[in-house]
């Protein structure tokens, strides 16, 4: 009954309209430089996507995205760095031959753990596996011993803290502070091109899609009722048998693949990694386009991170000095004024009206629909 | 280039004398233009930059929100201070500079991207901007990729030329060298202890001393340490500094870190006056913050000081102060800053053409006479020639300049064994 459909009506009509403006109306529309910053902006959309999974539906409250994040988005700059650095790119060093930042800290041959990143699938695994693991060893850790809630949260913070100190430190490996820059090609195609840039926007959408209906599966199945009913009575289900822990692990690991999804799109899109997208301020920034958008919703969550990101650039391009006080009033106000973010605004001025809309045509499937989305307590957008 | 004849800062009444002819050395060498008007837009720029009859746009680009607003601020200002004088002397090639100011925000990524903004959006004709190394090696791809032109003000680390990029800053060896050799002869410094933040920069520069003062000089290095950007704990280094006894501390220790460094040193006891201290990396600005009576009688080694004894110098401060408040201090980086509109000009005048390439190519071999630091020059490799000078910091936070190299240095930003 409830896996009858994949899409409610409601669902569909996000879909079909975040489809329709991301694959058709942006394109058509914007030169390539704003295209490009959209393509920015939706490498966030991922995280949030994942943060709807975890904190939305979950329960769990990750302040340190950020992390998986910049895992995911390392593995492709290493992967891109080692193309760049080929011998006859960096004849001036004392070594040729290795990323430059080694080179002027005293590095003289390619660390262990850098040389798999010469393969692309064996880089696409890392992307996948290392922040998932990375996910799976502190849900593991955390989650077993019953930590949650708040205590989860400040934990997740103080490991996005500690992996800034530790890429910042480590500059011989990590390239420190300056992050890792000037990347090139991809397996010999430049990725700086404006028509490259093209391309790796759809494919970035295409995937961001794909990851959509991942999520909405997830949802669906019993996996995502159990979430839910975790989120609003944990030991209810725990006395019902089901292993919570386990479930929590599933839920952050997922949200952390799906981040460090977002972060290799980004190194691709910018063609640029620093540790300034590992902090706890990047990581916190990223729970607050997920809960503009509403932490219910996974279309919500998308739209709530290109409002977000364009009210950035466009706040600080017409006010340098003072876009922050601006960016900060507009994260006051809507969480003062409207909680459940964006699809809250949809779900109680808009949606009322569009299903009146399709009432005076099908009166009949109409109840069916709107009885499940209250049962849900994630009403879709 | 017969026009090069002091564009510099004039008394307000002189200026004003000169409005009306302020295009006339801009005309005199563009053959078969009138006097009465501008070069047609279309001869002076053929790659469709943001250029028209009456007006040009440049970018400026640094972070004025975040932890490096303290330091890039100054650079803003002198910037603004420098095309604000060039309009009023009648603008470039007849045309008024207008100027698009971006946020860097303290982060690198966003300074690549506000780059991109103003090259592919705005088309501005050159960018003055960008201040840490990090932000630059984030913005040379995007300059090197839609082709633009940066003026950038630091002194940094070397290692690094570019067509589209002009190093209004020392580069290492030029600030470096000759502040060793001084202090190695008069102070007969033969033990140095070197100490810095751990980033490119630093790392570099001390790269660089050590090869200079175990190579050149027959001295040692007794110790070399490495802080985080932002730290604030230096006892431990303090006390290795005692138990050393070296003969300098030589210091590269940057931003908010040197507040921490400066007064702990003075509480554990360590009288700059008797212990000779050389630094790269305090301006009048860092002064403000860590306090006149902390550091009265280190040493720092750099081109520019507020205090220089020059009748450029002197015009500059107070066109400075007039524009942006009496309080307001000048460092290196700040009079860096002010070159970068000053020489783009002079090379547009000499290219007759806003062109990137041609300004690129006519880079080599500009003079900028009435530079507050008095003449610079610029090399074939994009780095200026400069003196390096040495200041010791008195009490009221200015510098007394005790030494100064008698030629220019040459820029080398890749030292043959140094590296």
């Amino acid at each position: 009954m409830i896996n009858s459909r994949f899409f409610n009506r409601s669902e569909l009509i996000g879909f079909l309209s975040l489809l329709l403006l991301l694959a058709v109306i942006l394109p058509l529309f914007l030169d390539v430089f704003r295209l490009n910053l959209v393509a920015k902006y939706l490498t966030y959309a991922f995280v949030a996507i994942g943060l709807v999974m975890c904190w939305g539906y979950g329960g769990i409250l990750s302040l340190g995205q950020g992390v998986f994040f910049g895992l995911g988005g390392y593995c492709m700059a290493m992967f891109l760095k080692l193309e760049a650095s080929s011998v006859e790119n960096t004849k001036i060093q004392s070594t040729p031959g290795i990323p430059d930042f080694m080179d002027w800290n005293q590095i003289t041959s390619l660390p262990m753990f850098w040389k798999p990143f010469h393969s692309l699938p064996l880089t696409i695994i890392a992307i996948l596996v290392v922040p998932t693991l990375l996910a799976f060893i502190i849900g593991a850790a955390m989650f077993k011993r019953r930590v949650g809630g708040v205590y989860f949260a400040i934990i997740t913070q103080a490991i996005a803290a500690i992996a800034t100190i530790l890429i910042i430190g480590q500059q011989g490996y990590t390239g420190g502070i300056n992050g890792m820059t000037d990347l090139r090609t991809l397996n010999g195609w430049d990725i700086r091109t404006d028509h490259a840039k093209v391309i790796l926007y759809f494919f970035e959408v295409f995937v961001l899609f794909a990851c959509i209906i991942a999520a909405q599966f997830i949802r669906l199945t019993k996996l995502g009722r159990i979430l839910v009913a975790m989120r609003e009575q944990e030991d209810r289900v725990r006395f019902s048998g089901y292993s919570v822990a386990n479930f929590k692990i599933f839920a952050f690991c997922a949200a952390a693949m799906f981040a460090a999804i977002g972060g290799a799109m980004f190194t691709l899109q910018i063609g640029f990694m620093s540790p300034s997208f590992v902090g706890i301020v990047p990581s916190i920034e990223m729970v607050i386009y997920t809960a503009v958008g509403g932490r219910m919703s996974i279309f919500g969550a998308v739209y709530g991170t290109l409002l977000v990101n364009y009210a950035k650039t466009m706040l600080s391009e017409s006010f340098p000095e003072l876009w922050l006080f601006g960016l900060g009033g507009l994260f006051i106000a809507v969480v003062l004024f409207f909680p459940n973010g964006l699809s809250g605004i949809w779900r109680d001025h808009v949606a009322r009206h569009v299903d009146r809309l399709f009432a005076m045509r099908s009166s009949a499937s109409r109840k069916a629909w709107a009885s499940k989305s209250v049962a849900d307590g994630a009403p879709a957008e | 280039m017969s026009d090069e004849k002091k564009p510099g800062l004039q008394s307000p009444l002189r200026r004003k004398l000169l409005m009306g002819m302020a295009a006339l050395p801009a005309m005199s060498m563009l053959p078969r233009t009138s006097f009465a008007q501008a070069p047609a837009t279309s001869a002076i720029n053929t790659t469709g930059l943001a250029v028209t009859d009456t007006e040009v746009t440049v970018g400026i680009l640094h972070s004025v929100t975040g932890t490096m607003a303290i330091s890039e601020t100054g650079s803003v200002q002198a910037e603004k201070l420098a095309i604000d004088q060039i309009n009023a002397m009648g603008g470039v090639l007849g045309r008024k500079i207008k100027f698009i100011q971006e946020d860097g925000a303290s982060d690198w990524p966003t300074f690549a991207e506000k780059a991109k903004k103003l090259l592919v959006n705005d088309k501005v004709a050159a960018i003055m901007g960008c201040w840490t190394s990090a932000s630059r090696k984030a913005v040379l791809p995007v300059m090197e990729q839609y082709n633009g032109m940066l003026y950038y003000p630091t002194f940094y680390e070397g290692l690094e030329q570019s067509k589209n990029v002009i190093y209004t800053g020392q580069e290492a060896t030029q600030q470096i060298l000759a502040g060793l050799d001084w202090v190695s002869k008069t102070k007969n410094g033969k033990s140095f202890y070197l100490i810095g933040s751990d980033y490119i920069w630093p790392r570099t520069s001390m790269k660089i001393a050590r090869k200079h003062i175990e190579g050149k000089l027959g001295g040692k290095v007794s110790g070399e340490e490495y802080f985080p950007l932002g730290h604030t704990q230096f006892n431990s280094v303090i006390n290795k500094i005692k138990l050393t006894k070296p003969d300098v501390i030589y210091a590269a220790v940057v931003g908010g870190s040197n507040v921490a460094f400066y007064k702990q040193l003075k509480a554990a006891g360590i009288d700059l006056s008797k212990q000779t201290m050389l630094t790269i990396s305090v301006t009048e600005d860092e002064i403000d913050g860590i306090g006149g009576e902390n550091i009265a009688g280190a040493y720092a080694c750099m081109k520019y000081f507020q205090s220089l004894d020059n009748p450029n110098n002197k015009e500059f401060v107070a066109a400075f102060k007039k524009m942006w408040g009496e309080k307001t201090v000048i460092g290196d980086v700040t009079q860096a800053a002010y070159l970068g509109p000053w020489l783009w000009k002079m090379t547009v005048e000499k290219a007759g053409s806003f062109d990137v390439d041609k300004i690129a190519a006519a880079s080599a071999g500009i003079e900028f006479t009435k530079a507050p630091e008095g003449y610079v020059k610029i090399h074939p490799n994009h780095h200026l020639w400069s003196k390096a000078r040495v200041g010791q910091a008195q009490l009221d936070g200015q510098f007394k300049v005790v030494y100064e190299t008698p030629e220019l240095i040459e820029p080398d930003p890749f030292p043959k064994g140094y590296q």
